[in-house]
C-alpha cells in the first residue's frame, strides 16, 4: 500500500530498566504532514532521536526503512546526509551570528578549506525566500523574534536537501500570528513535495493541518488516524492519547477535612525579560488548609514558572498582582522571604536545582534550615546527625548514613532526600513540581504516602505534575495550566483524563 | 586485630584528608635526610614559617573564593598597594600604629567588598574583573611609591609583626619558656576540644571510635604539637607572625567548618541555584567571601611590608599565584564547594617548604620553579583520581 518515504518498524528502545519504547509501527507516506501526538513520556521524542541518529544503530531494535533501503545511523549527521532533518523546540542557533552563517552553519558553502561568504550570502537569500522570511541575512539571529527564528531553522533544514522535516512542538512558544504563518509555510513545502512529521500538543493545529496522525502511548503506537477519512477529530484523539486504566497505586486519605484558604494568588501576570514573554497570565488559584491542590497541564505550560513566581521569584519575573498568604497581602523579596512565610518549593530537577550533589545526606537536609540547628550562628553537628536521622528513617532513605554523598544515591532516595530538606523548614505549604518523576512504582509509592501524611498533619499541597494518573489518584481539587494561563479548575469529583486533556490542549 | 582493622577503615576513608599531611611528612623528611638535618633546625623551620606568613593568609581567603566558583588575581598587588599606604600612614602622615593597622584592614574590606559587587551584582566574570583590578592596583602602588621609590618604615612596633618574636621571659636549657607555655596551652586546648566533642556524641549515643584509636590519636596530634613547639623554642621562639597566622587559620577554620555562614559559602560553591532556592542569598555571600579576600589581603600586605620593613615598588608581585597554587596543593577543588582553609594552610606549607630545601640543598632557581610546578600538577592529578574512586 502507498509509497512510503519513511517505515520505522518495531521500534524498541530501552533506559536501563525502563522500556520507552516497545514494538512501535510508524509509516509515513511520501508528500503528507504527518503529526504524531502523545501525552509527555508517551515516547515521541525518544522515537525521533532514534530517527535522526541521536541514538545510534544497535541501542534499539527494530529497523529504520527510509527510501526504500534500511538504513543505520551512527550519528546525526548521517540522518542529515540522508535528507533527514529534525528542528527542536529549543532552538539549535548560534544567537550571536547572523541569519546566514546559522543557514549553512555545519554546511559551509566554501571553495577548498576557504569560506566563500558572498556565494553564502546569495544562497541565505534564497532559502530565505523559499521560507518566506524577509529579513536582511546579515542580521544576528538573537535579534529576531522565535517565529523568525523557527524559519531560519526551517531555511538551514532546506539547505541540506530535507527530504524529511520533523518539527518537534513547532508552535509551542509561538503566538497565533506566527503559528499560522508557520502552518501556511508547511502546507506549502508540502507542496513542494517535502514530507513533515510535526509532533504538536495542540489538537487545533493537528485538526487543522494532519493528512494522517499517529497516537503513541506509553511507549507503544496506539493507531494511526487518516484525515481524508475524517478520522482525525479531538474526541478520537483524545480518547486514544490517555484511553488507560489508573493503576491503583495512589493510598486513600480517608476523612479530608479542609481548614481556611493557606495561599491565594489573584489576576497574578509573570513576565521574564530575558525570554522576552510572559509566562504566567492572570492565574487566580488558591489552596486550603489540608488540601491537595494538583496543577496539571502539558511540559511548557508554565506551571514551573507559576510556582517560582510565588516562591520568592528566583529568575526575577516582572509580577503582577496580588499574593496572601492566610489572608494577609504579601510581596516576597527573596526565596528565604517565601520559605519565611510558611512555603517551601520542591523542585522538578532535583539534580540541577534541587540537592548539593557533592555534599552529604545531613547537610543536604539541613540546607535551607541551618539556624534549625544551631544557636548564635554556630552549628550543632550531633543535632543535624540526629535530625538527618529521623528524616532518613521517616522517609525511608535506604543509604548507609547519613554521611552518604547524595551524587551517588538512586533518583528515588534523592528525591526524598529533597523532601525531607524542605519537611525540617516545617512548611505551612509544600509545592511539589513532578514529586515522582524517574522514580520506580515503590519509592512513588512512599511519596504519596508520605504526601498524605503530612496532609494530616495540617500541611497544604500544591502538586505539579504532567502525569494524568497521579494528578486524579492524589489531588482534591485540579487546575488545568495551558499557556501560561489556567484553563480550568475542576474539583476532583468531575475530573477525568479526557476533560484534564481537553483543557492542556486547548 | 580489631585495632588495625578499624585503623586501617578509618585511613581508608579519611586518607584524601591525611594525603596532604602525609605528603608534607615526606617532603620534611626527605629533605631532612639530604641535608644532614639542616632542613628542621630550629632556625630553618622558624624562618620557613615567617616566609610563609603572607601567602598562607592570602590562601585562606582564596580558598573561600574559589570554593564558591570564583577567583581573585588582584590579591597580590592590592596586598603591595595597602602595605604602601600603610607605610605612608606611618611615615609621612604620622599616623600611630595601632590606627594604621585597622585603617587598612577596613580598607581591604572595602576593596574586596567592590569587587563582589563587580562579581555578584554586575555579573562580571571574577577572573577579569579581578584581572582589571590588578593592573589598577599594580599602577595604584606605583603613583604612591613614584615619588619616594622605596618608603622605609622606622616605626618599631609595626617592623614587630613581620620580624619579631613573642618575649620569652626566661630560658630553660636555651629554649624560650614562654613558647613553650604556649605549646602546652594549645596541647591541652586540643585535649579538651576532643574531649568534649566525643562526649557530646556520647549523650547523642552516636557511634564514636574506639577509646584505643582516641587515645592513640591524641597522643600522636600532641606530640607533633610538642615537637614543632620544641624545635619553634629553640630558636626566637613563636613569631607575631606565626601568631597571627595561626590566628587567622582557627577562626576561619571556625567559621568554615562551624557556623551557619559557612555552610552557605560551601552551598553557593556546590550548587548555586540550589542555594538560591534554599534560601540563601548568594550575592550576600559572594560579597562576604570577596570582603574577607580583601581584609585578608589587607593583612598580607601589612606581613610583608612590615618583614621588609618598608614598602617597595613591586610588593605583592606574584602572591596571587602562589596563593592560588597553595590552595589547589591543598585540595581545592575548581568545580567548586570543596575545599579546606586547614588544606590550603598545609599547601602553602608544602611550596615554602620545597624552596627552603631546594635553597638549602643549593638547587638552581630554575630546576625550582619547574620541580613547584610538578608537585602543583601532581597534587591536582592525585586529588582528581581519589575523587573518582569515592564516586
Amino acid at each position: 500500500m502507498g509509497d512510503y518515504i519513511l517505515e520505522m518498524k518495531n521500534i524498541s528502545k530501552e533506559f536501563t530498566g525502563v522500556k520507552a519504547l516497545a514494538d512501535v509501527n510508524f509509516q509515513v507516506a511520501r508528500g503528507e504532514i504527518h503529526c504524531l501526538i502523545g501525552e509527555n513520556g508517551a515516547g515521541k521524542s525518544t522515537l525521533m532521536k532514534v530517527l535522526s541518529g541521536v541514538y545510534p544503530h544497535g541501542t534499539y531494535k527494530g529497523d529504520i526503512v527510509f527510501e526504500g533501503s534500511v538504513q543505520s545511523f551512527a550519528k546525526i549527521s548521517d540522518s542529515v546526509k540522508a535528507g533527514i532533518a529534525i528542528i527542536y523546540q529549543e532552538l539549535a542557533l548560534f544567537p550571536d551570528l547572523t541569519v546566514y552563517e546559522n543557514i549553512f552553519a555545519g554546511n559551509e558553502v566554501r571553495r577548498g578549506a576557504i569560506v566563500d561568504w558572498n556565494r553564502t550570502i546569495v544562497h541565505a537569500k534564497e532559502m530565505l525566500r523559499k521560507v518566506g522570511l524577509d529579513v536582511n541575512p546579515e542580521m544576528r539571529v538573537k535579534d529576531l523574534g522565535v517565529g523568525k527564528q523557527q524559519l531560519v531553522e526551517i531555511a538551514k533544514a532546506l539547505s541540506k536537501n530535507v527530504k524529511l522535516l520533523i518539527l518537534d512542538e513547532p508552535t509551542a512558544a509561538l503566538n497565533e500570528n506566527d503559528s499560522e504563518n508557520l502552518l501556511d509555510l508547511l502546507r506549502e513545502l508540502k507542496k513542494q513535495g517535502i514530507t513533515c512529521i510535526m509532533i504538536s500538543h495542540k489538537l487545533k493545529e493537528v485538526i487543522s493541518i494532519a493528512d494522517k496522525a499517529t497516537v503513541l502511548r506509553d511507549g507503544r503506537t496506539i493507531c494511526t488516524l487518516d484525515g481524508s477519512k475524517g478520522e482525525i477529530s479531538e474526541n478520537v484523539i483524545i480518547k486514544n492519547m490517555v484511553g488507560r486504566e489508573i493503576e491503583d497505586i495512589y493510598p486513600k486519605r480517608p476523612n479530608k477535612k479542609f481548614g481556611d484558604k493557606v495561599l491565594e494568588i489573584r489576576n497574578w501576570s509573570a513576565y521574564d525579560a530575558q525570554l522576552g514573554r510572559q509566562v504566567a497570565k492572570e492565574v487566580n488559584l488558591h489552596v486550603k488548609k489540608g488540601e491537595i491542590v494538583g496543577i496539571a497541564g502539558l511540559m511548557g505550560s508554565g506551571r514551573t514558572e507559576l510556582a517560582l513566581s510565588i516562591f520568592g521569584n528566583p529568575k526575577s519575573y516582572r509580577l503582577q498582582g496580588e499574593l496572601l498568604v492566610e489572608g494577609t497581602p504579601r510581596t516576597f523579596k527573596h526565596t528565604s522571604d517565601a520559605i519565611q512565610a510558611g512555603i517551601a518549593y520542591v523542585t522538578e530537577d532535583r539534580k540541577g536545582d534541587g540537592l548539593f550533589l557533592i555534599q552529604d545526606i545531613k547537610s543536604n537536609v539541613s540546607a535551607a534550615n541551618l539556624r534549625g540547628i544551631a544557636s548564635n550562628g554556630v552549628i550543632n553537628d550531633n543535632e543535624e546527625v540526629k535530625v538527618a536521622k529521623r528524616y532518613k528513617e521517616s522517609m525511608f532513605i535506604k543509604a548507609p548514613s547519613v554521611e552518604q554523598i547524595v551524587g551517588n544515591l538512586s533518583g528515588g532516595n534523592q528525591q526524598k532526600v529533597s523532601l525531607g530538606k524542605w519537611l525540617f523548614v516545617g512548611p505551612k505549604l509544600l509545592i511539589l513540581d513532578e514529586p515522582t518523576r524517574g522514580i520506580d512504582v515503590g519509592a512513588k509509592f512512599e511519596i504519596y504516602t508520605i504526601m498524605n501524611k503530612l496532609i494530616e498533619e495540617g500541611m497544604s499541597i500544591i502538586m505539579i505534575s504532567s502525569e494524568l494518573g497521579e494528578v486524579l489518584g492524589m489531588s482534591d481539587r485540579v487546575y488545568v495550566m495551558a499557556e501560561g494561563r489556567i484553563k480550568g479548575e475542576l474539583p476532583i469529583e468531575e475530573a477525568d483524563q479526557e476533560k484534564i486533556m481537553q483543557l492542556a490542549t486547548q | 586485630m580489631n585495632f588495625i582493622h578499624e585503623a586501617k577503615s578509618l585511613v581508608k576513608v579519611n586518607i584524601r584528608d591525611y594525603g596532604m599531611y602525609i605528603a608534607l611528612f615526606v617532603i620534611m623528611a626527605t629533605f631532612s635526610i639530604l641535608t644532614d638535618g639542616l632542613f628542621m633546625s630550629s632556625r630553618n623551620i622558624s624562618n620557613l614559617l615567617d616566609a610563609t606568613g603572607y601567602t598562607a593568609v592570602l590562601a585562606v581567603g582564596m580558598t573561600l573564593v574559589i570554593v564558591i566558583r570564583h577567583i581573585d588575581l588582584s590579591v597580590g598587588f592590592a596586598a603591595g598597594f595597602m602595605g604602601a599606604i600603610a607605610a605612608l600612614l606611618l611615615t609621612q602622615a604620622g599616623v600611630p600604629v595601632y590606627l594604621t593597622i585597622p585603617i587598612i584592614l577596613l580598607l581591604g574590606i572595602v576593596i574586596g567588598m567592590f569587587n563582589g559587587v563587580l562579581v555578584a551584582s554586575v555579573g562580571i566574570p571574577s577572573f577579569v574583573s579581578s584581572l582589571a583590578a590588578m593592573l589598577i592596583f599594580r599602577g595604584a602602588l606605583l603613583q604612591v611609591t613614584e615619588k619616594t621609590g622605596t618608603i622605609i618604615i622606622k616605626d618599631e612596633p609595626f617592623n614587630a609583626i613581620g620580624n619579631g618574636y613573642i618575649p620569652s621571659i626566661a630560658k630553660v636549657n636555651g629554649l624560650n619558656l614562654l613558647s613553650l607555655l604556649l605549646g602546652v596551652l594549645i596541647i591541652i586546648l586540643y585535649i579538651y576540644f576532643e574531649f568534649s566533642k566525643r562526649r557530646s556524641k556520647l549523650k547523642y549515643q552516636f557511634e564514636v571510635v574506639s577509646k584505643r584509636i582516641f587515645a592513640l590519636k591524641i597522643v600522636f596530634v600532641s606530640a607533633i604539637i610538642a615537637y614543632i613547639t620544641w624545635i619553634i623554642s629553640g630558636y626566637n621562639g613563636f613569631s607575631w607572625t606565626v601568631i597571627i597566622m595561626l590566628a587567622v587559620v582557627v577562626i576561619y577554620h571556625f567559621l568554615t567548618t562551624k557556623t551557619v555562614l559557612g555552610r552557605h559559602i560551601y552551598a553557593v560553591g556546590s550548587n548555586p541555584e540550589a542555594a538560591h532556592l534554599s534560601g540563601i542569598n548568594v550575592k550576600k555571600i559572594t560579597y562576604i567571601v570577596f570582603g574577607s579576600m580583601g581584609l585578608l589581603s589587607a593583612l598580607s600586605g601589612i606581613l610583608f611590608t612590615s618583614r621588609l620593613q618598608s614598602a617597595t615598588t613591586t610588593a605583592g608581585t606574584l602572591f596571587e599565584l602562589d596563593a592560588i597554587a597553595a590552595a589547589y596543593v591543598g585540595g581545592v577543588s575548581a568545580a567548586g564547594g570543596v575545599g579546606k582553609v586547614t588544606g590550603s594552610i598545609i599547601g602553602a606549607i608544602v611550596m615554602a617548604s620545597l624552596s627552603s630545601g631546594m635553597n638549602l640543598m643549593g638547587v638552581g632557581i630554575s630546576y625550582q620553579y619547574m620541580i613547584r610546578g610538578g608537585v602543583l600538577a601532581a597534587a591536582v592529578i592525585f586529588d582528581v583520581l581519589t575523587r573518582k574512586k569515592r564516586a
